[in-house]
């Protein structure tokens, strides 16, 4: 069974007409890393907010099957709990907040979940303080505010720590590579490559092809009007990058 | 109380009368009540609705429609383990129990010999000059409708001084504690700290009901005198009951080089008022007013604050946080004046709210009123709904919707309930705050998936 099963999904922005998804489907099996490409306002972050359970769109036909379990009308955090993980292109900061607490709570709640204990203060301790030094933050920023003040590549490397602790099984990644200088864009190749997995798949959605240099994937998709267009190897990262989205657009 | 004169006076007199006639000979308050009770004619209304600034958002007219008896002494003191189930308490402290604003020897402690505590109508005569001096001065600075008011039935209240160059880390604690009683009364909570030349101190000052239904009115009144380098770490505590009415003053006179800081956390009353008045009157000195307030259901919360700056290089922070639930309606008026000759003055102020529900409502309103030059001063204010991204966010990480609102509004509080220093203060502030979160709920359209 695939981890990820996509069928003709459409989806819309509640309260609106105006479709986004236009027939997506996709298969991810465990294992693999599929990259989703596509030009600026072709549905790449919709579909990333739609796996994720974003309230303020709405599927109006289609399925998503995690596991085979259609999670389509699944609230964000059982979604969360299953093993789905969306890396944000923006995420939210929360004033008051440190990440170590942020992350112990849902860490804590994935736990309860799957039945299992929680953590202690101090076992969890040791596994955030590693994953602090694996993806190079600054350990000062895990005492401040989640995100307050983060420029937007501490923000991304956050979202990578997150990822590490979490170990989620489909790990989608939207946009995380955009607005990274060379290091911190190695930094969020190197944990994906080190969080590859017999039993993980990863959906990275991006712009460009530049962190497809430092992650190769298995699969890659051009994603156009709310449609895959196209779908190939690695090369077709490559490919798209010389000759850009707009041919595929037009045949679009 | 069936109509109101002009000033709201004579709803008083009969119990102004009472208390003259049952008065045998002099006592310290006898000339200052029949003063304030002349004044409190000509004071403005706090109930005249047209015109009246410092009651624009807050209507009296809930508390007017009630009749208040004034609080005589209890039948019985309170059982101290009553006191110590709604109201923060640590052994070490010296604590001063006022129930129903009557000092109550016996459920008071006097934990150390660092500071003069205790009742003002008990002062010692060494310490008959210092409060002649200063008794109703501070309040003095405008006449105002409360304070005269808790001037014309004061017959006791709490009275600390610090001693020049005295210094003292154990708090000392001024707690009023409401009892239960058949009809609505009203009591008139009094303080006078006097805080020497270079000393330092805690000051906790708290207000709880020991019935959780009962209907009463605390009409407080504290002044401050923090004489050259005094240091005050000042807290004071709103907890009364959801049926009560409080209108409470804090006067506060800095001479130079002082430190005022003041955490407050106000929570409670049906309608509440909460007026602190600070008179920055000596050069170079330092206030800082932190403030957080909740309110849920139909509660009404007033806070109105001022800084006066007076004399050159003195520095002020206001600070305060709301997190308002319901349909629960609080107001924040803050201003700073600087007054001429103020030069070199810094000041700030800010007032942050988190409405959780679209019942709620915030009227906020920082304020800078600047006579004199070269001086920096900023202010600024914000009110806004859970951000439904935030919550989408968190909601992504596993975290359930009921739990990621508390983490949201345990972390908007977080800074201000950081700053409850003494360690049992602490407690009963997180103890008070957690209990209240299953009432702040967060009402959105977009709580489902």
């Amino acid at each position: 069974m695939p981890l990820l099963e996509v069928r003709d999904l459409h989806a819309r922005v509640l309260n609106t007409q105006t479709e986004i998804l236009k027939g997506l489907s996709l298969t991810l099996n465990a294992g693999e890393v599929h990259a989703l490409m596509g030009p600026n306002g072709s549905g790449k972050s919709t579909f990333a907010n739609v796996l994720a359970g974003r309230p303020d769109y709405e599927i109006t036909q289609g399925q998503v099957l995690l596991d085979g379990e259609d999670i389509g009308g699944l609230f964000p955090e059982q979604r969360a709990i299953r093993g789905l993980f969306l890396a944000f292109q923006y995420p939210a900061e929360i004033p008051g907040v440190r990440p170590w607490q942020f992350l112990k709570a849902s860490l804590d709640a994935i736990a309860t979940h799957r039945g299992q204990p929680k953590l202690s203060v101090r076992e969890f301790s040791k596994v955030f303080d590693a994953a602090v030094e694996a993806v190079g933050i600054n350990p000062e920023l895990s005492k401040r505010s989640l995100n307050e003040g983060f420029s937007g590549g501490e923000k991304k490397r956050n979202e990578m720590l997150q990822m590490e602790v979490l170990q989620p099984r489909l790990c989608v990644m939207d946009e995380t590579d955009s607005g990274l200088d060379i290091d911190a864009l190695k930094t969020v190749a190197g944990v994906v490559n080190a969080m590859r997995d017999p039993k993980r798949a990863f959906l990275i959605v991006t712009h460009y092809q530049r962190i497809l240099e430092h992650v190769t994937p298995d699969f890659v998709h051009i994603l156009v009007g709310g449609r895959i267009v196209q779908s190939g190897g690695a090369d077709l990262a490559r490919e798209v990058e010389q000759t850009g989205y707009e041919d595929l657009v037009k045949s679009a | 109380m069936t109509t109101l004169t002009k000033s709201g006076r004579d709803a008083y007199a009969a119990d102004f009368a009472a208390l003259r006639q049952g008065r045998n000979g002099p006592d310290l308050f006898a000339n200052l009540r029949d003063s304030a009770w002349e004044r409190l004619e000509a004071a403005p209304s706090p109930y005249a609705r047209r015109g009246n600034e410092r009651w624009k958002y807050t209507d009296l007219a809930p508390m007017a429609r009630v009749s208040f008896k004034q609080a005589g002494a209890p039948a019985r003191l309170p059982e101290p383990s009553g006191i110590r189930a709604v109201a923060p308490w640590d052994d070490a402290w010296t604590t001063l129990v006022f129930v129903d604003g009557r000092y109550a020897h016996t459920l008071s402690r006097n934990a150390g010999t660092e500071v003069v505590a205790g009742s003002l109508a008990s002062a010692g005569p060494s310490e008959k000059a210092s409060v002649e001096r200063w008794l109703t001065t501070v309040q003095a600075v405008d006449e105002e409708h409360f304070t005269l008011l808790n001037t014309c039935f004061a017959t006791d209240g709490a009275y600390v001084r610090l001693p020049d160059r005295s210094a003292t880390a154990r708090p000392v604690h001024l707690l009023f504690v409401s009892t239960a009683s058949d009809t609505p009364r009203v009591s008139h909570p009094r303080a006078l700290v006097l805080a020497g030349k270079q000393s330092q101190a805690v000051v906790i000052e708290s207000y709880v009901s020991l019935d959780l239904t009962d209907r009463h009115h605390s009409n407080a009144v504290a002044e401050f005198v923090l004489d050259d380098g005094a240091q005050v770490e000042h807290y004071r505590i709103l907890a009364e009951n959801e049926h009560s009415f409080h209108t409470g003053n804090t006067r506060v006179r800095q001479l130079a080089n002082s430190r005022f800081n003041s955490v407050s956390f106000a929570t409670g009353p049906a309608l509440g008022r909460n007026d602190v008045h600070v008179l920055v009157d000596g050069e170079g000195a330092e206030c800082n007013l932190v403030g957080l307030y909740m309110t849920t259901n139909d509660q009404h919360l007033d806070n109105n604050i001022s800084v006066t700056h007076e004399r050159p290089h003195g520095t002020s922070h206001q600070y305060y946080k709301g997190i308002l639930a319901g349909s629960s309606h609080a107001v924040f008026s803050g201003i700073v004046v600087v007054k001429p000759g103020a030069i070199k003055t810094y000041a700030d102020q800010k007032d942050l709210n988190l409405l959780l529900t679209p019942g709620a409502e915030i009227d906020t309103k920082p304020s800078l009123e600047i006579l004199a030059d070269d001086v920096k001063c900023y202010h600024g204010a914000t009110a806004g709904h859970v951000d439904l991204d935030t919550l989408y966010y968190m909601r992504s990480r596993g975290i359930d919707f009921e739990t990621a609102s508390r983490m949201l509004i345990r972390g908007f509080a977080a800074e201000i309930v950081e700053q409850f220093r003494p360690p049992a203060l602490a407690r009963f502030i997180e103890d008070v705050t957690e209990s209240m979160l299953p009432g702040f709920r967060f009402a959105s359209s977009g709580s489902g998936a």
